[in-house]
């Protein structure tokens, strides 16, 4: 069963631990063409409604408020760990029905076609099935016709660990990353597995990036 | 005899002599540099505070810059000046004033017309509406930020008074007018 090989070697590390002192911990700019493809389909008008689950930052609220649009921050990551524990019980956790309602009554309750865009990052690489299906649904629905959600995901299928990074926005075409931790994805996605995930929205686009990030951009 | 020597020893006070003035008692006392307490204490004491073993269920109206390490269930309103979240402070209220630094917690939306400060380790839940905004790494929020620009006709800002004469002696009460209710202390 996935589930037993995924639990097979449960991370140690809590999803949501400070960035390490070493030099790993250095945020490092980098391009993305997901950010520059997110920013560019934004419509040309105010204030816009943007989600953005990589937590309260100064450097994406000001980015995203000096356009004029209103931001809705949540650590996402953190509320998952909140909801599901961070030790070894992570992924069974969130096959709980209870727990899995409360996660998305918590992140992603709102009124259909409240957001013009949403920052998703890296979370639903955490998210097992079928809550992350449930999410991802529930993204939908959130989301208003023409806008894009921009993900990412760890890219490397063999790689038992994957870094865990803090996203923060520099410009429209650059990104900061600081590395958190090193954790164990639920499964690992390829594109026709993303495409299968997002199969009710428009279009998928992916960008393929050389520190193995896969970023993808979704049109509603 | 014996109480006329007496006398001579201890010559009588003279009748009820008025005190000595300030000034000429100054002269004979030891200097200090400490300035003499004024009768407008009040005006130069800082902001009102709610120390943290105060619980107030209900609305808070101030006049004056406040700082609220208690307990606070209801709505806080001081639009003119800074509120202070401590860091033992929890308020499950909604906010509105013309700066909010936060150290502790809130739950509830904050209206902030010219900037809210949020520190590291405090949290904050509810939906923000302000002209500028300073997060702190650390911190945790959780809402919507709408930045609100300010007019372009503003008056010059005017030095006011921090409080009024007091009637009351507490130190540690809100400004008036106040309408909150004591709750339990803690």
């Amino acid at each position: 069963m996935l589930r037993d090989r995924l639990r097979a070697e449960p991370s140690t590390h809590s999803l949501h631990s400070p960035p390490k002192k070493s030099g790993a911990g250095q945020p490092q700019n980098r391009a993305s063409h997901g950010l520059d493809q997110f920013f560019t389909s934004l419509p040309d008008q105010e204030s816009l409604s943007i989600l953005d689950f990589s937590g309260a930052s100064q450097a994406n609220i000001s980015f995203i408020t000096s356009m004029g649009h209103r931001i809705y921050s949540n650590d996402a990551l953190r509320t998952m760990e909140e909801a599901f524990g961070s030790g070894g019980d992570f992924i069974a956790n969130q096959s709980d029905p209870e727990r899995a309602a409360r996660f998305l009554s918590e992140n992603l309750e709102f009124a259909d076609r409240t957001f013009d865009g949403a920052l998703i990052w890296d979370t639903l690489q955490f998210l097992a099935p079928p809550l992350l299906q449930d999410t991802v649904d529930r993204l939908y629905r959130i989301l208003r016709p023409q806008s894009s959600l921009l993900a990412f995901f760890h890219a490397e299928e063999k790689a038992q660990t994957a870094p865990l990074y803090s996203y923060r926005i520099v410009e429209s075409k650059v990104m900061s990353l600081t590395p958190r931790n090193q954790v164990r994805p639920v499964q690992y996605f390829n594109n026709r597995s993303l495409e299968k995930l997002f199969q009710k929205f428009h279009s998928v686009k992916f960008f393929l990036t050389r520190d193995h990030l896969r970023e993808v951009i979704v049109r509603r | 005899m014996w109480n006329k020597r007496k006398e001579e020893e201890y010559p009588p006070k003279s009748p009820a002599a008025p005190p000595a003035p300030a000034s000429q008692i100054k002269e004979n006392a030891p200097m200090s540099t400490n300035p003499a307490p004024s009768h407008h204490a009040t005006e130069s004491r800082g902001p009102a505070v709610i120390g943290k073993s105060v619980m107030i269920k209900g609305q808070i109206f101030s006049r004056e810059d406040l700082t609220i390490d208690g307990e606070i269930d209801g709505s806080v309103e001081l639009h003119e000046h800074r509120l202070t979240v401590g860091p033992n402070g929890k308020l499950q209220a909604g906010v509105k004033a013309r700066e909010v630094v936060v150290l502790g917690t809130i739950h509830g939306n904050v209206e902030a017309s010219d900037k809210i400060d949020i520190r590291k380790d405090a949290k904050l839940v509810g939906d923000i509406k302000t002209a500028r905004i300073v997060i702190e790494d650390g911190a945790y929020f959780k809402g919507s930020i709408d930045i609100v620009r300010p007019e372009a006709a503003r008056t010059p800002a005017t030095a006011q008074p921090k409080a009024q004469p007091a009637s009351s002696t507490s130190p540690n009460s809100a400004a008036t007018p106040a309408t909150a209710v004591a709750g339990d202390s803690r």
